[in-house]
């Protein structure tokens, strides 16, 4: 071959071929940054519409439809011997008052089948509110208290439109005598949506009109604070001894190789490991917190080591170098000087571990912290929930009331993720620092 | 040896001796362009031309031209924005965020510095060679490939076998890789991987090839390879070279221009430019009295 | 027990001064005499004090309930341990409710005598702990305290200590995978006594249920796990499919086109979607994208199961976007410069580098990051739990409902059961395959992707 001579399509300069092609190339030009605008696009569509779908059906739950009741709390019937014991007050019939409280609105109510209907309006919280009210102040005996209290689940949704009225009676949760009674009270004023405060204050309930978050919020902050008080201590010391103490050698190795690789296994087989080790080796209880805690410790750990191991690398060794030509220890090199310079980046890490805790439910499941709790946990000992296991547990109920409830207490897990979020974004704005 | 390390050009880049500190200070009306910018029937030619790299202005209303067949050199202190000024010719400082340019860049009697001329079969025009070797990771044979095939040059493989064993020769690269073309290009030794930048460059057969100081990452040998190699190039092709090495300049450029601060101090015949500076700061930037 | 913890700390506290004082005086008020400052010193008597008892107190907590356990069981008339393990366990299920006050009907005589007899060892183990925790910290503090002279090496000892207390930290990591690899290999063993490992591995049934009498039909129930493995697999490509295209060209856009500002925005905001707990997600597949699929598949005349595969999969896709995406952003983003200007200066268009230079550049870390991302996939539970269903249906349709194996460790274990039936050790079997599946594929991957930096670096 002749050097210094190209071969060329039929003969054509370069640059007429390349001009030739351009037109063609600028459409896949085109064509494929379409194709990433149409990812992310697509990725935005999908977190829209997450959002719109969980806000949608949660707003309406702030709100529950409670009825006015008088309650004329007869003497005869709490507390026929005037003892005032407590025993006797707990053991009443509030349920009676209760009933003839609604019935007073439609004395013209007879028949016993009339009568269930009527008292199906009232959810059965009613009962057990008023019981603790006469229970803390004994001396309302004989008196009548004008209250609201919440109305049943059905009735709720019919409020907010999610019974038809319009469907065929055998198909439809409330009869037309019911609709009639619902009409009634509304327009005496006596029936109404208001803020739902036993949302916030109450713990679950088979009954959705009477079922709360606060348990499962209280739960998870038990939870957490076991977490916390393992994970971080144990997370900064690992890292520091990683970082700063270990000599290169195959043990770090290995424990280097292990920390990454645990930092990516499910989460549902550390729930096996607790269950295994926690729960059926050490004998600890099952549903509590404590448990709970170690295993989201042992989840999260490698988290807080891999952040902390990251700021510490960021501290320049001239720091380092500064103290220990004064003399000082290596031990008080990194006490003094490194961590309170790394502290923010490591709490910043710490949250964010935190917040991936929170929001994780496959092994509280393994544990057992999924059972129906009433309570509110009192300490880390108390059988209890979580919040994102009761979100779980509240989408599987089959009441449609509890459809809004699950995603208002997903809107709740949602908004302390972003509050810890946003924590962590502005403590790393806040100490940012270039070296 | 001068350092490398500064890549754009600022003009608030420090001298290194007292003597360059005062002079860097001449008035403006001072550092006009001392010697012939102009050429007969040039391949490129400048007007007017200015940079800018967000607020700071890089490089102040430079008129040069890039004659046919020869070998241009660009030299002068770190920062002076002579590498800049090699990035307008095919439009690279495009890729730089922030990068504005003004004033025209003449080709064939079109301005390439408007945009709507494609960047595209420009830089297909005028190939480039970058400080640090940059073989793609891919074989030998497929980096000197990569040009003809985007551009669709050849028809068959028949075809393509023979460009990249053309620009291979041209490059003076075959016979050291004609074994192993099917082997990564990043495993070749630096020198060798710069030639088979040039080859890669020279495969889509440019007019001009734009060389950013491409021995300043080499060895001795390796460099005086490379300069060899420019001056048998320079047959075929019109050859811009930035340069930190004077003695570099002296050695393969027909034309030197002196830059300084942004400024076009300086331009010239090698020869003129090296013997009788026309320019105080020339003089002193050759005989070493700043760098 | 929170109480004896304080008692700890207030002693430690107390010998800390207890201890800075004597090397005071040790030096006679002259500091400059000591090796150690008497800080170091304190700290020394301190973690001697302290130290020694705390751990002492924690062996105590976590083994007494085995070894009493284990102690009554012993004392047990032979006729109830003759009746097996099954038995035993319900004894001491009684037993322990009688202690701690909750009887349910008219407990028997030996139980009675059992739960006193447990009572009794309980107070002795009480009583000892007490004791220990108050006599341990005295003698070992001052055994310390004995040492310190002012050429006593505090300070080393101290640091000493508490690089070994650092130390035992980092290990902390390694003891979990050992528990892990622990806990599911016993039980899985176990497990494999009464179902062989090949029926479970290669069989095409999952039935698992348990036996209400001896000589029931199908009692022992069918444990082929391959639908199991079928379904997470159909899961996980349905969500490889959305997440890496989506991810993948998401990445490329925002680092390779995307301007300073919209990348601000919309990087953060992608992000959002890992950040969203997946009980979430699988609230969303089953309220929302669930029916959306049912009601679309009825209007093309599709029969779409109502917990379909493909709901599931989308929704575990989009909860992984933003997993591939910042991976791969991160291998894009480690591409060199030098490479794109090559690309461009010869007159390549963007998309002719990205394509021909940049991918196959970044293609290890690529591939490295769907490794990982896959791994998550398999391992994700809460999704597929609520909008995945029961049904072990061996089938390649994602209009249908499958299982997977997260859901059926869940399905076993959740509820009160007995522990040693096959089916709850079935789970363990199912997490250790999980286990050593995702190990195996986060192991390949974290190489691949330290092999790909080391390139670049």
């Amino acid at each position: 071959m002749e050097t210094g001579t190209f071969p060329t399509q039929g003969g054509r300069k370069p640059l007429g071929i390349i001009q030739a092609g351009l037109a063609k190339r600028k459409a896949a030009e085109t064509r494929f940054k379409t194709y990433g605008i149409v990812a992310i696009a697509a990725g935005l569509v999908f977190l829209a519409i997450l959002f719109i779908s969980i806000v949608g059906n949660a707003y309406t739950a702030f709100q529950q439809t409670q009825v006015k009741l008088d309650l004329y709390l007869d003497p005869d019937v709490i507390d026929p011997e005037g003892t005032r014991d407590l025993d006797v007050l707990s053991g009443a019939n509030y349920a009676a008052i209760v009933r003839s409280g609604l019935q007073d609105q439609f004395p013209d109510v007879e028949s016993r089948r009339d009568r269930r209907a009527l008292n199906a309006l009232v959810g059965r919280g009613a009962t057990y509110d008023l019981r603790a009210t006469v229970m803390a102040v004994p001396d309302l005996v004989g008196e009548t208290l004008t209250v609201w209290v919440p109305a049943d689940d059905d009735v709720d949704m019919l409020l907010k439109g999610n019974i038809d009225r319009e469907a065929a009676e055998e198909g439809r949760r409330l009869s037309d005598q019911q609709l009639a009674w619902i009409d009634q009270l509304e327009s005496r004023g006596r029936l109404a949506k208001r803020f739902n405060a036993d949302f916030f204050t109450k713990g679950d309930s088979r009954e959705p009109e009477s079922a709360g978050i606060r348990g499962a919020v209280v739960g998870s902050f038990y939870t957490m604070l076991v977490t916390l008080l393992l994970s971080f201590p144990l997370g900064v010391a690992a890292a520091v001894y990683l970082e700063e103490f270990a000599p290169q050698n195959r043990f770090t190795d290995i424990i280097e190789v292990n920390i990454n690789n645990l930092a990516a296994v499910p989460s549902i087989v550390f729930g096996l490991l607790g269950l295994a080790v926690f729960i059926n080796f050490f004998g600890l209880p099952r549903s509590v917190p404590l448990v709970g805690g170690l295993v989201l410790t042992l989840m999260t750990l490698p988290t807080i080591i891999i952040a902390s191991r990251a700021t510490l690398k960021a501290v320049p060794p001239s720091i380092r170098e500064a103290a220990l030509g004064v003399g000082a220890s290596q031990l008080q090199t990194v006490v003094l000087h490194v961590l309170p310079l790394a502290m923010p980046g490591m709490l910043t890490g710490a949250i964010i571990g935190m917040a991936r805790a929170l929001g994780e439910t496959a092994p509280l499941l393994m544990i057992g912290m999924v059972a129906f709790i009433v309570d509110i946990p009192q300490g880390i000992l108390d059988p209890a929930t979580a919040l994102p296991v009761q979100i779980f547990l509240w989408a599987d109920s089959p009441e449609r009331a509890f459809v809004e409830r699950t995603s208002a207490a997903t809107l709740v897990l949602l908004f302390f993720l972003i509050v810890m979020n946003a924590l962590a974004v502005v403590l790393r704005k806040r100490f940012e620092r270039r070296w | 040896m001068y350092e490398s390390e500064a890549k754009l050009a600022e003009p608030n880049a420090t001298m290194r001796s007292g003597v360059g500190n005062v002079r860097a200070t001449v008035p403006r009306e001072h550092r006009q362009t001392v010697g012939n910018t102009r050429v007969d029937n040039p391949r490129i030619r400048c007007n007017k031309l200015n940079v800018y790299y967000g607020d700071t202005h890089a490089i102040h209303d430079i008129n040069l031209d890039v004659g046919n067949n020869e070998i241009l050199a660009l030299i002068g202190p770190s920062g002076c924005g002579k590498t800049t000024f090699l990035r307008c010719m095919n439009r690279m400082n495009d890729t730089i965020p922030g990068c504005r340019v003004e004033g025209e860049i003449i080709v064939d009697k079109q301005n390439v510095n408007s945009p709507e001329v494609d960047v595209v079969p420009l830089r297909a025009r005028m190939g480039m060679v970058f400080q640090k070797p940059n073989p793609f990771p891919k074989s030998i044979y497929e980096n000197v490939a990569f040009g003809p095939r985007i551009h669709g040059l050849t028809a068959n493989k028949a075809e393509l076998d023979e460009v990249v064993e053309t620009s291979l020769v041209k490059a003076g690269l075959w016979d050291e890789v004609k074994e192993r073309l099917d082997q990564p290009g990043t495993g070749l030794s630096g020198g060798q991987q710069q030639r088979l930048c040039i080859a890669r460059a020279i495969a889509v057969q440019p007019e001009v090839i734009l060389m950013d100081e491409p021995c300043s990452a080499l060895d001795p040998i390796a460099t005086a390879v490379i300069e060899n190699l420019m001056v048998e190039l320079r047959q075929n092709f019109t050859i811009c070279i930035v340069t930190h090495s004077m003695q570099q300049a002296a050695r393969v450029s027909n034309r030197t221009a002196f830059f300084h601060l942004g400024d076009l101090i300086e331009v010239g015949e090698t020869n003129e430019l090296f013997i009788r500076p026309g320019h105080q700061l020339t003089e002193d930037y050759i005989t070493g009295r700043f760098g | 027990m929170l109480s004896l913890v304080l008692v700890l700390l207030l002693f430690s506290s107390i010998a800390y001064y207890v201890g800075r004082r004597r090397a005071f005086s040790a030096a006679g008020g002259q500091i400059r005499q000591l090796h150690s400052l008497p800080g170091y010193n304190g700290l020394y008597v301190a973690l001697w004090c302290g130290l020694p008892a705390l751990l002492v107190l924690l062996a105590w907590l976590s083994l007494e309930g085995a070894i009493i356990d284990n102690l009554v069981v012993a004392a047990l008339p032979r006729d109830i341990i003759e009746q097996g393990a099954e038995r035993v366990t319900l004894v001491l299920n009684e037993i322990q409710n009688v202690v701690s006050g909750t009887i349910y009907g008219e407990p028997d005589a030996t139980v009675l005598a059992a739960a006193e007899h447990y009572r009794q060892l309980k107070s002795i183990s009480h009583g000892a702990l007490i004791g220990l925790t108050l006599v341990l910290p005295l003698a070992a503090g001052a055994y310390a305290l004995r040492k310190i002279n002012p050429r006593f090496e505090a300070r080393n000892a101290v640091e000493g200590v508490i690089t070994g207390l650092l130390l035992t930290s980092s290990t902390i990591a390694v003891l979990t995978t050992v528990g892990i690899v622990l806990s599911v290999l016993f039980e899985s063993l176990r497990f494999f006594q009464s179902v062989p490992i090949t029926e479970f591995l290669f069989g095409l049934e999952w039935s698992p249920q348990t036996a209400i009498r001896e000589d029931q039909v199908g009692s022992s129930g069918a444990f082929g796990a391959v639908p199991l493995f079928a379904g997470t697999m159909l899961i996980a490509l349905i969500a490889m499919l959305v997440a890496v295209p989506i991810g993948l060209m998401s990445a490329i856009y925002l680092s390779e086109y995307a301007n300073v500002r919209f990348r601000a925005v919309a990087k953060p905001l992608l992000e959002i979607l890992a950040g969203v707990p997946t009980v979430v997600y699988g609230f969303f597949a089953a309220l929302t994208v669930a029916p959306f699929i049912r009601d679309a598949g009825g209007l093309l005349g599709l029969d779409v199961a109502s917990e379909s595969a493909l709901a599931a999969g989308l929704v575990m896709g989009i909860m992984i976007i933003p997993f591939v995406s910042s991976l791969s952003d991160d291998v894009i983003n480690a591409v060199p410069q030098a490479m794109r200007d090559g690309s461009y200066g010869i007159g390549a268009t963007r998309s002719e580098t990205i394509k021909r230079v940049i991918i196959p550049a970044a293609l290890p870390g690529i591939v490295g990051g769907i490794l990982l991302a896959v791994s998550r996939a398999i391992g994700e539970t809460m999704i597929v739990v609520m909008a995945a269903g029961l049904a072990a249906n061996l089938t390649a349709n994602p209009l249908e409902a499958v299982t997977t194996v997260t859901v059926q460790i869940v399905t076993l274990l959740v509820g009160d059961q007995e522990f040693d039936s096959p089916k709850t050790l079935a789970a363990f079997a199912l997490g250790l395959v999980l286990f050593v599946v995702t190990l195996f594929l986060n192991v390949i991957a974290l190489y691949i992707v330290r092999k790909y930096r080391e390139q670049y670096e």
